[in-house]
């Protein structure tokens, strides 16, 4: 359970990015986690949610976006998505492949609005 | 609405921290290990068959992550090496910032091996760098050979795999090939050794695995290349 210590590096990447855009307010933060970053969206959500309760942060929207195991053929260069890790090239049928995404842990983007701008609703996205 | 893109590591302090003791081992000719398993797998009993294995005076030096206890450092300064515990209090993986912190006051030009043996976790350690030259996964066969696909991340990240306590093979239901076929189906180039800690078997591979990577490490400080 290392979510709340992730959690708390994206809340410190939105208050650094948030300082450079002096007059706004952050809305929403968007992240990308890979399939084998061992990283559970559900134990992350809810301790952003910790977090950035009862803070200036508290409407701070969290946008998960899931990457899945992704490899290329070394023979024919293909890219392709990995299902029930079968790492066969589903165009030449080679077995040389290589994984080339799928451990991202990574911060995608920032939206900043107008204080108060910020739409209210589902913290969840 | 403004949309700025970060596109950067959730984890960029950590990776940064990890990235200059990486350079730092490099320039010291350090191989550093870090190696992960879930409590009670023998991690601390494969480090004490290895320092058991190196001559009194060999360039070794362990760092050994708990959440509580000295022990296992107590158990490893048997050995005569540098051996220090790094108590996390709660933390349940250590991350680069704890290994700076407890190798300031050790000069790096003393040592051509650094082994860290992480929190007994098989999931939080593998999300941070360690500045390692690589990580190893020990399971044990009194664990169940579908941890891999359970635990998908460390066996991908792992150069090597040490399935340990094969001694007991003969009294649980462990499928030893099927464990070494799940950890494949997540890293098709993982290595993998097998081994007792208690019998010494398959000892004397991992020691080789060790040496040679060792070795090629050293070779590297050298022959700088360029």
């Amino acid at each position: 359970m290392h979510e709340m210590g992730i959690a708390n590096s994206v809340i410190e990447a939105v208050r650094k990015e948030a300082a450079r855009h002096p007059g706004t307010q952050p809305c929403k933060v968007g992240v990308r986690i890979g399939e084998l970053a061992a990283i559970d969206q559900d134990a992350l959500r809810f301790c952003f949610e910790a977090i950035a309760r009862e803070t200036d942060l508290e409407s701070l929207q969290l946008d998960v976006e899931v990457c899945p195991r992704r490899h290329r053929c070394s023979a024919c260069r293909r890219e392709f998505v990995v299902h029930d890790y079968d790492f066969r090239c589903p165009q030449c049928a080679s077995l040389a492949t290589e994984c080339i995404s799928g451990d991202e842990l990574e911060l995608a983007y920032l939206e900043v609005e107008e204080y108060g701008a910020c739409p209210a609703g589902e913290k969840s996205s | 609405m403004e949309r700025v893109p970060l596109e950067k590591k959730v984890l960029s302090e950590n990776d940064r921290i990890a990235a200059d003791l990486r350079a730092r081992f490099q320039e010291h000719g350090v191989f550093c290990l870090n190696l992960i398993s879930s409590p009670g797998s023998g991690k601390t009993s494969l480090l004490e068959c290895t320092l058991g294995a190196f001559p009194r005076h060999d360039r070794v030096a362990v760092l050994t992550g708990d959440i509580q206890t000295e022990n296992d450092a107590i158990r490893l300064k048997r050995f005569h090496f540098p051996v220090k515990q790094i108590t996390t209090g709660g933390t349940c993986h250590l991350d680069a910032r704890m290994i700076e912190r407890h190798l300031a006051d050790w000069p790096l030009e003393d040592l051509d091996l650094l082994l860290i043996e992480n929190v007994g976790n098989l999931v939080c350690p593998s999300s941070y760098d360690l500045g390692e030259a690589a990580k190893i996964v020990v399971l044990s066969v009194t664990e169940g050979e579908d941890k891999p696909l359970k635990y998908p991340s460390i066996f991908f990240k792992s150069d090597l795999l040490v399935l340990n306590k094969i001694d007991l093979l003969p009294y649980v239901p462990f499928d030893i090939n099927a464990a070494a076929d799940n950890a494949r189906r997540i890293h098709p180039g993982i290595e993998i050794v097998k081994v007792s800690c208690l019998t010494g078997a398959g000892l004397h591979e991992w020691m080789m695995w060790l040496e040679q990577r060792r070795r090629a490490q050293k070779q590297l400080v050298q022959q700088p290349v360029g």
